[in-house]
């Protein structure tokens, strides 16, 4: 899947996420691929899995600066973030 | 000069302003350098050689078989067990007599790349496994040789083109293959046979632009399609400064084989 793709964009239609993300008070209005989410996730690793995905399947940016994958946890989320998340696609 | 033959077969290009006669000279003498000749480069060799490219090389070890005709339009169900860059020679060769085609009956490694490369003006990543799209990757960037990335799984494809020291590369987005096993193979997950038709004609359209001189190249920006959703989405990407070829401080200075680096799509 592509994320920012129109099959992406229906992870946010999850019931149990929305409930997750409804609960939190410290909810976040970021930018995923060009589109704008609200998410309640605190890191980016918390992000993808918010996203169901693989951290070894994708590259992350932040604010156009690729992410070293060893910082994913460490590395928090704030309000206005623009994330580009990419994905290995190999095949020829 | 242009022949008469030559002015009629690219009199649609003549009359653009953006290509011209000059335009059609320039795609005549330049060279592209196709690295795969399988979903990617089917298209792209096709393109290429309608285009008039004066010189465009094919590097393939593989013969042809019945499950690449789904999705690898340059070969034909006469074509089966004869090398892919015969067959691909034929094709571009019956299309359009001015190109000069250069086969390379080989896969790409650390210890022949540079020398394949050499000399082409554009490369063309049409392969079907990270290892080579690595060694594509680092090839060029070394080299200082414009290249396009591509690849295909799925329903889903990107592309990317890479102008080494002026924009970001593949290894400032993946600075690494993934893990073994983390990404399914086109033999497990299957591939849209028309997708690669998309893409491999986006990575043509970036050769023909490059030699032409002309728009603005893909470049800092990997465009994903998916076929399904039927969406583009192109991501801005920066230049990485911890890139391992070519950030601030490379720990890749020569050429190496990412051995690990799994067959991602197994085309044959």
């Amino acid at each position: 899947m592509i994320p920012g793709s129109s099959r992406f964009r229906g992870f946010f239609c999850f019931g149990d996420i929305r409930q997750s993300v409804r609960r939190m008070e410290d909810v976040m209005e970021i930018t995923v691929n060009g589109e704008r989410k609200t998410v309640g996730s605190a890191s980016i690793l918390g992000l993808l899995r918010e996203l169901d995905i693989d951290p070894g399947r994708v590259a992350v940016e932040l604010n156009m600066e690729i992410l070293p994958k060893s910082n994913y946890e460490t590395t928090g989320l704030n309000d206005g973030d623009r994330i580009e998340i990419v994905h290995f696609v190999g095949g020829g | 000069m242009f022949s008469e033959d030559q002015i009629e077969r690219y009199s649609r290009h003549i009359i653009l302003k953006e290509v011209g006669g000059k335009g059609q000279r320039k795609l005549l003498d330049g060279s592209v350098l196709i690295i795969g000749a399988g979903g990617l480069g089917s298209p792209a060799a096709l393109y290429l050689a309608a285009a008039g490219v004066g010189t465009v090389g094919i590097a393939d070890a593989d013969v042809v078989a019945v499950s690449n005709l789904q999705r690898q339009v340059i070969h034909h169900t006469p074509d089966l067990g004869k090398p892919k860059v015969e067959s691909a020679r034929e094709k571009m060769e019956a299309i359009n007599p001015d190109v000069k085609v250069v086969t390379y009956k080989s896969w790409v490694r650390a210890d022949n790349i540079a020398g394949i490369i050499e000399g082409y003006d554009f490369v063309i990543d049409g392969t079907d496994n990270f290892a080579a799209k690595f060694l594509i990757n680092d090839a060029c960037v070394l080299a200082g040789k414009p290249y396009s990335h591509g690849g295909i799984l799925h329903f889903i494809g990107q592309t990317m083109t890479v102008l080494p020291g002026e924009s970001p590369c593949y290894r400032c987005i993946f600075p690494n293959p993934p893990p073994p096993g983390a990404i399914p193979t086109c033999a497990q997950a299957g591939v849209l046979g028309v997708l690669p038709g998309t893409i491999g004609t986006i990575q043509a359209t970036e050769a023909i632009k490059f030699l032409l001189g002309v728009g603005k190249l893909l470049t800092g920006r990997l465009l994903m399609y998916d076929a399904e959703g039927m969406d583009f989405y192109a991501s801005p990407i920066a230049r990485n400064r911890r890139c391992p070829i070519c950030g601030e401080n490379p720990t890749i200075t020569a050429l190496h084989d990412e051995e690990g680096a799994m067959n991602a799509c197994d085309l044959g």
